[in-house]
């Protein structure tokens, strides 16, 4: 191994897969070969049985729910924190006004709102959404905030040469220029979201897979939970590959001379 | 028979300091006249305000007095009627070349048609016929500059501004270049005022030589360079060539000499 070298696409997949391999391996072993009390952790093969036990029970609706509910917060998030976030980059006095409490607002812990969020916004839908738009929002902001104010200056400058306006400029140059890594932003912050998603359903749902698994934390299901776990990582990486490969498709140019 | 197009008046710049130090003076009260159809080289040693000159008159930089007039008209900002091409690759990397080059024709609300027909001219003009669809990334620095003189020409300026363009290619490519520009010139005329550290550069290219010296910036000598129109590269070779070059070449090591005694003895 030489550090920087690129590995082999086929390689890369083989060792990628591998660590998952060893990782239930290890699980298989540790739980199988009677290690550790099945009480405390189940082993993998019980953990597909009831898994599959939960879907036929109606769990796939469960996952809908949060499916939905991480979409909707996040989207509901995006298309306030994206305007916002390019006025905020481009021009300095309103990102002077905004940028000090966004700062602060950012480190509020969206799970610490849940006691109020459920005073205002009961138990209900919109309780969850807002805690996926506290956790998001802010960070979606400052973040694409900053992206484009680090817009290459001598672009700008080369566009006010040709003639741009102000106003054009931010069309044509600045967003144009920030999208792919805006586009990297909502891929991340989007994993966040995934967490307040839960954490919001463990206290105060009645349906979701945080829902599922404080109902079998009451009952000692170990095996349940850890499915649970499991499906949330499962849709997080598939959503993950779908952003990765929409942001490869949307913005050729960017992937050019990686 | 020339009409004046710029006329810088008692142009001068000073930068405050950070610090609260001292402040800069990076170009000293400077006056220059730049006729119709010229092709001016402003030639100097780096850090005296050649730059800084060129970006007052691109309307990127403002200066600490003086006036700047196009036209008989005060510069207030950059505009679309001075075309600039950057020593740093500037070209809009999300835009294949040949709407990179239509940048500016857009900008001015040109029906799309139009937009393509003046800009697939000037990419041929610049030898690129056939690169249109490239992304900026998947060409070489030479060949982003030339794309660069498209878009800058496409645009229909009324002169074109350019600091050091080939400053980042190699030698050969630069030369190329250099004819390449010379002769869509020659062809155009398009009044041009070129930064440029490079004697033989500043010699080939331009109608007139403009020296400058070192920090404070001013103009320290003007010259008519006597060669004759179409050039070819092998006038490089020539003794009026060489006799230039070389009185040029005294010049501006007088002001490096300069520059470099300032910085050792801590201005």
């Amino acid at each position: 191994m030489k550090p920087l070298t690129p590995v082999e696409p086929g390689a890369r997949v083989a060792l990628g897969i591998g660590f998952f391999i060893l990782f239930f391996v290890a699980w298989a072993a540790v739980t199988l070969g009677g290690l550790v009390s099945k009480t405390f952790l189940a082993d993998p093969l019980s953990m597909v049985a009831s898994g599959w036990t939960l879907v036929q029970q109606g769990f796939l609706q469960d996952v809908g729910m949060t499916v939905w509910r991480v979409l909707g917060g996040f989207a509901i998030a995006a298309a306030l924190a994206l305007p916002l976030g390019v006025a905020m980059g481009a021009y300095k006095p309103i990102e002077a006004f905004f940028e000090p409490f966004v700062s602060f607002a950012r480190y509020l812990p969206a799970s610490a709102f849940i006691p109020l969020l459920i005073l205002w916004a009961g138990i209900g839908e919109a309780q969850k959404l807002s805690v996926i738009f506290i956790g998001s929002f802010f960070q979606l902001v400052l973040m694409i905030a900053v992206t484009v104010g680090n817009t290459r200056r001598d672009l700008v400058e080369a566009a006010y040469t040709l003639g741009s306006t102000d106003v054009s400029l931010v069309k044509r140059v600045l967003i144009p220029g920030a999208a792919p890594e805006i586009a990297e932003i909502l891929r991340m912050v989007l994993g966040w979201a995934w967490t307040y998603v839960i954490v919001a359903e463990l206290i105060g749902a009645s349906s979701g897979i945080g829902h599922m698994i404080t109902d079998s934390q009451a009952l000692l299901a170990t095996d349940q939970i850890i499915f649970g776990i499991i499906v949330i990582g499962l849709i997080g990486l598939v959503s993950d590959f779908a952003f990765k490969w929409l942001n490869r498709r949307l913005f050729p140019w960017a992937q050019l001379g990686r | 028979m020339t009409t004046t197009l710029l006329s810088v008046h008692g142009v001068s710049r000073t930068f405050a300091s950070q610090s609260g130090g001292a402040s800069t003076v990076a170009l000293q009260a400077t006056d220059l006249l730049v006729a119709e159809n010229d092709f001016i080289t402003i030639l100097g040693p780096s850090g005296c305000g050649k730059s800084t000159l060129l970006r007052i008159v691109a309307g990127l930089d403002h200066q600490t007095s003086g006036e700047v007039l196009l036209d008989g008209r005060a510069i207030s900002g950059p505009g679309a009627e001075r075309g600039m091409v950057f020593q740093s690759y500037t070209l809009f990397p999300w835009l294949s070349v040949r709407d990179n080059v239509c940048f500016g024709l857009r900008e001015r609300g040109l029906p799309r048609a139009q937009q393509l027909e003046a800009a697939d001219a000037f990419i041929a003009k610049v030898g690129l016929r056939g690169f249109e669809h490239h992304f900026p990334k998947q060409l070489s620095g030479g060949m982003q500059q030339r794309v660069a003189i498209a878009r800058a020409l496409a645009n229909g300026p009324r002169m074109l501004l350019m600091d050091e363009p080939f400053g980042a290619l190699d030698h050969q490519t630069r030369e190329l270049m250099q004819e390449l520009l010379l002769g869509i010139w020659e062809a155009e005329r398009k009044t041009v005022l070129f930064v440029t550290h490079d004697i033989d550069e500043a010699v080939f290219m331009g109608s007139r030589v403009v020296v400058m010296s070192a920090r404070p910036g001013r103009i320290k000598l003007d010259r008519k360079v006597p060669l004759a129109h179409p050039r070819h590269y092998s006038v490089k070779t020539s003794p009026e060539f060489a006799a230039l070059k070389a009185e040029l070449t005294e010049q501006v090591r007088a002001e490096v000499m300069a520059a470099q005694e300032v910085a050792a003895t801590g201005r």
